[in-house]
């Protein structure tokens, strides 16, 4: 009796679907079976007649070249914000002014990752050992930029008790934009310096270290 | 909006149970000396009819020859306030009795007085620095602070 009625109970529910579980399943087999009829040749590489003239070329380049090239296409920047210049490092990175123009828009959120370091904001004496760790955390080759007065020299709080009058007393800076805090396009402007700057960096010649 | 106390009230009810240990009293504010803060404090906040039962902030100033505590009191059940000031006038060791035992709040505000302040909180469970790290010598926001 019991047994019954739950049987009852399940059909009733699957009567109020406007489409019933057999109806579906009908009509993805069907949909299915079409695909199988339909999709019996490979579709052929849109880009396949590239190969044929590439591989009549030899491309000739330095070491340096190509290795610049590389390592300036694709910086990945570390995620960290050390105050409101901060927001205009997201800015930049979001929609509006579009990082990702310039190959960097992989921000990393572990410096093991990462190969530049924007210092953007006020830099106290409080978090300048662990800001020291992240830079010696980085993988060579690494850069920094110094984002702004405070990150170039303390700016409004130099003569603070607690704030560091210039991240370069930590850490070795290859690029400097002032402002306060800079604009997004002044901080495109400081990382295509910085692209221009690896640019020219050779490997031969190891980068000065502080 | 919180209702702020006549201290004029207030102080006649203060003189009348703590003999001598007012300083002055006007507007919405009671100066007493330091010593009697505690004893102030745990009555205001124990008396029915004031029931100070939270304490909104701590802070201090530096007035060159003294240090001024600053104390705002709220009740929460009758919705009004009061400012509760002391003075220090020794430059070298100024001391303080703690509220901590009264309002738990005090704790951190206590420590960052002590901090950038250098003022002394007898009975405090923990007075240490807060905000600036151990071994930082002074208390930065003293007027006579000199930066290196």
């Amino acid at each position: 009796m019991e047994k019954e009625s739950t049987r009852m109970g399940i059909e009733d529910i699957s009567k109020s679907y406007i489409y019933p579980d057999t109806e579906l399943d009908r009509t993805e087999g069907e949909a299915i079976e079409a695909a199988r009829k339909l999709y019996k040749q490979p579709i052929k590489d849109p880009d396949s007649w590239l190969e044929e003239d590439i591989s009549r070329n030899i491309l000739l380049t330095t070491a340096d070249a190509i290795i610049n090239w590389s390592r300036r296409s694709s910086i990945w920047p570390i995620n960290s914000g050390l105050a409101c210049c901060a927001f205009e490092m997201i800015a930049t990175a979001a929609s509006r002014f579009d990082i990702s123009r310039f190959g960097m828009e992989i921000f990393r959120p572990s410096p093991r990752q990462a190969d530049l370091l924007i210092a953007c904001g006020t830099l106290t004496w409080k978090m300048a050992p662990t800001y020291k760790r992240i830079y010696e955390q980085m993988a060579e080759p690494k850069w920094v930029i110094a984002m702004g007065s405070c990150a170039i020299s303390g700016g409004l709080f130099r003569h603070s008790y607690s704030v560091v009058p210039g991240i370069n007393l930590i850490i070795p800076v290859d690029i400097y934009i002032p402002g306060c805090p800079p604009r997004p396009e002044a901080l495109l402007h400081g990382i295509q310096a910085l692209q221009n700057k690896i640019k020219h960096q050779s490997i031969a010649k190891k980068k000065e270290q502080s | 909006m919180t209702l702020a106390l006549p201290a004029t009230e207030i102080s006649a009810k203060l003189e009348a149970q703590f003999p001598g240990s007012l300083v002055e009293s006007s507007g919405n504010t009671i100066v007493v000396k330091p010593e009697s803060i505690f004893q102030i404090a745990s009555f205001l906040k124990n008396t029915p009819g004031f029931d100070f039962d939270y304490l909104n902030f701590i802070t201090a100033v530096d007035y060159n020859t003294y240090f001024e505590l600053v104390y705002y009191l709220v009740s929460l059940e009758h919705n009004h306030g009061l400012i509760l000031k002391t003075r220090c006038t020794d430059r070298e060791n100024p001391t303080v009795p703690s509220v901590v035992s009264l309002w738990n709040g005090a704790n951190f505000q206590e420590r960052e007085v002590y901090d950038l302040m250098g003022i002394k909180f007898e009975g405090h469970p923990n007075l240490k620095r807060i905000m600036l790290w151990d071994g930082f010598q002074g208390h930065p926001l003293r007027k006579d602070y000199k930066i290196q």
